[in-house]
């Protein structure tokens, strides 16, 4: 039978120190880690960018990634977005007693495996075990340090003028998610992913990153909105300039969704000075094709979808749960 | 052959080239109106097309729209909802309805507000899904809050049908089911609408057929298309209307002939009959009490009959809308969403006052999306 994880890994006994030392420091293996003091110890360099988040999804393992992988990818984009190189992450598990050792032993093995690509590190970390039912088989928070490479990206720097770009197609991993919730088999993967070497590839080609944002929960929608408001600017968006892929466009027809309003996990926002914005869309082709300038900053203080064929209206800041409609 | 994928069930029904080509017809032969023509959709998806897509911007200005009634979750009498909210609270009961019914706000509350206080609510995205719960749930009633027009009652007519003959006796029934031809006669008769021409539901009309609406021509002398809910639908339908006004021939005509008939599914309308009829009268939220109007349980099923097995707890005092809330006249097409005095300030999507504000089917709701 499949080794289960038990209250016992969470005493602070023997099974708690061997689980962190024949599972986290195996996987997580880096020296501020392994020295096992009360906190990690290290130098930083100029200004610092400093990020948390706390990740739950269900189901645990989807197309495309895991929760280890989005506890990676969700802090280190935050830092990313910033202009900051991620550093230093710690990690926190709360575990629902009862979760199989191979699980745990997967999702930190992917954990490991994105830290890897950016050459970041977890080093310092906490593990609860708590009674079945108190949580949701497993949740995960990371905090994250990141060293700041490119100063003054911020969602209040938009001005009249400036380009809009997505880095690749949008709404894959929310499509993901609803696919496995309700059941339809789908090809598709989620986008999750680390998005560093791109924003380090931006900084440097030198291109003149006014805002940053990964288009996480509530999608592109929410980001377009957030960067509206906190600039006071209106942004117009060309419909069909918006990269959506087929997959995602049918599934959020048969849902009732709309692909704009989906959770990305690997996919961002760039708003760039005009004259820049070819320079900022050939660098990120180098990482996704799909890579599109989708509009321009104006005056005015909305977010506006202008159709191919002359139509325009509002983009709204998506609300409350995703259900879908009646019919 | 080549594999059909579903992209292209509907790219070919958003083609931008196509819009602007029905654009310039509509342009060209409006112009042979005798008098403008004021066209109600009756369908709440109707209503999220032509504002999603920005139809109305592609009009000449004597063609204009009158939202009508028909978002099954606007025009539910909170009322009812009360009833959903205090079903779910019962110790042994799960409360399951489709998708978005959960977050409407009833009273007091919403089904999602029951479900953060402990109460038992799922919902749906199939509504056959019950069955699966109710085995699961042996000790449990099960009850099914039923809501939507016709499209969406042949389903809760197959799950019963389903349930008998597995014989899972733990699953009961809350009718809301309403008729989409009853209001329609409402709004005419009483006399103050300037209605001249229909756009007729698309999926509705899958079930009842097109002949449903042909009292719209007998007693009313009044065109009507049966349109279906892609933009190059609308648009083709209305200039569909328009022929037919200038013609003055008015008739029930099929633009969405991939999937309704005139006859409409014999075999869904059967199965309805079977265990549904029609009420006397029902309350509709912003309308008031409509004659035959909505469905309820036949009397031979009575036993799962939730509104008569909790008749002692289910509250029945009409909840009336805020006073300021012209949703009435707006269902009624005598106003629009921006003559109200509190859309957008008092009355938004995250606190409705009224019934035009609920669900993205609404009138108010998708002027407040998508063109505030």
């Amino acid at each position: 039978m499949d080794k289960k994880i038990t209250l016992s890994y969470g005493g602070g006994g023997e099974e708690t120190n061997k689980l962190i030392k024949e599972l986290f420091y195996k996987n997580f293996s880096n020296e501020i880690l392994e020295n096992a003091e009360d906190a990690a110890v290290f130098e930083l360099k100029g200004k610092t960018a400093f990020t948390t988040d706390s990740f739950t999804v269900s189901p645990l393992f989807f197309n495309g990634g895991d929760i280890g992988k989005l506890s990676i990818a969700g802090t280190c984009n935050d830092l990313a977005m910033m202009g900051a190189k991620p550093k230093f992450l710690s990690v926190g598990f709360m575990i629902e007693e009862g979760l199989e050792y191979s699980k745990l032993e997967k999702i930190v093995k992917s954990m490991a495996d994105e830290l890897k690509k950016i050459d970041a590190k977890i080093v310092c970390g906490d593990t609860k075990v708590v009674p079945s039912g108190s949580v949701d088989k497993i949740f995960i928070n990371t905090s994250g340090i990141g060293e700041i490479k490119k100063e003054n990206i911020s969602a209040h720097n938009l001005k009249e003028g400036d380009a809009v770009i997505v880095s690749r197609d949008i709404g894959k991993h929310g499509t993901v998610i609803m696919a496995h919730r309700y059941g339809v088999d789908t090809d598709i993967k989620s986008d999750c992913k680390v998005l560093w070497s791109e924003v380090k590839a931006l900084i440097d080609a030198d291109i003149n990153i006014k805002a940053l944002r990964d288009a996480t929960r509530g999608g592109l929608s929410a980001v377009l909105n957030e960067w509206s408001e906190a600039s006071s600017v209106s942004i117009e968006i060309k419909e069909d300039k918006i990269p959506l892929s087929d997959e995602v466009m049918g599934l959020c027809e048969i849902f009732g969704f709309e692909p704009m309003d989906l959770a990305n996990e690997g996919t961002f926002i760039l708003a760039v000075s005009n004259e820049d914005k070819e320079k900022a869309l050939e660098v990120l082709k180098n990482f996704n094709q799909n890579a599109s300038i989708i509009g321009e900053v104006k005056k005015g203080n909305k977010v506006i979808l202008k159709s191919p064929y002359g139509s325009k209206r509002y983009i709204e800041l998506p609300k409350g749960e995703l259900l879908p409609r009646i019919c | 052959m080549n594999k059909l994928t579903l992209k292209d069930l509907y790219f070919k029904f958003r083609d931008p080239e196509t819009i602007k080509a029905l654009k310039k017809e509509i342009e060209k032969e409006a112009v042979n109106l005798k008098e403008p023509l004021r066209i109600m959709e009756i369908c709440g998806g109707h209503t999220h097309t032509i504002m999603k897509y920005g139809i109305k911007q592609l009009l000449p200005e004597n063609i204009s729209f009158i939202h009508g009634p028909g978002c099954p979750v606007c025009i539910m009498p909170k009322e009812r909802i009360d009833h959903a909210i205090t079903l779910s609270h019962q110790k042994d009961v799960i409360l399951a309805t489709l998708g978005d019914m959960i977050r409407v706000p009833g009273s007091k509350s919403t089904l999602a507000k029951a479900r953060a206080d402990g109460a038992n609510v799922v919902p749906l995205h199939s509504t056959l899904d019950v069955l699966e719960i109710a085995r699961k749930n042996p000790n449990k009633k099960v009850v099914f809050f039923a809501i939507g027009f016709e499209t969406t009652t042949p389903m809760t007519a197959a799950l019963m049908h389903t349930a008998f003959k597995q014989n899972l006796k733990n699953i009961y029934y809350h009718i809301n089911h309403v008729l989409v031809p009853p209001p329609m006669r409402a709004i005419l008769d009483s006399g103050e609408a300037k209605i001249n021409a229909f756009i007729g539901p698309s999926h509705v009309s899958v079930i009842t057929g097109a002949k449903a609406y042909e009292f719209l021509v007998k007693d009313y002398n009044t065109p009507v298309v049966v349109a279906g809910f892609e933009p190059v639908d609308v648009m083709e339908s209305i200039l569909m209307l328009i022929r037919q006004k200038i013609k003055n021939t008015p008739k029930v005509e099929i633009q969405y002939k991939r999937a309704t008939t005139y006859e409409g599914n014999l075999l869904a309308q059967e199965m309805i009959n079977r265990y549904l009829e029609v009420r006397d009268t029902f309350r509709w939220r912003g309308l008031g009490d409509i004659p035959h109007s909505a469905l309820k349980l036949k009397d031979e099923y009575e036993e799962f009959d939730a509104e008569k097995i909790w008749a002692d707890i289910l509250p029945n005092e009409p909840i009336n809308d805020h006073k300021l809330c012209i949703c009435g006249e707006i269902l009624k097409g005598l106003k629009t969403p921006k003559e109200c005095s509190v859309f957008g300030s008092a009355c938004t999507p995250a606190n409705p006052l009224g019934s035009c504000m609920v669900s993205d089917e609404g009138a108010c709701n998708a002027y407040y999306r998508y063109e505030r």
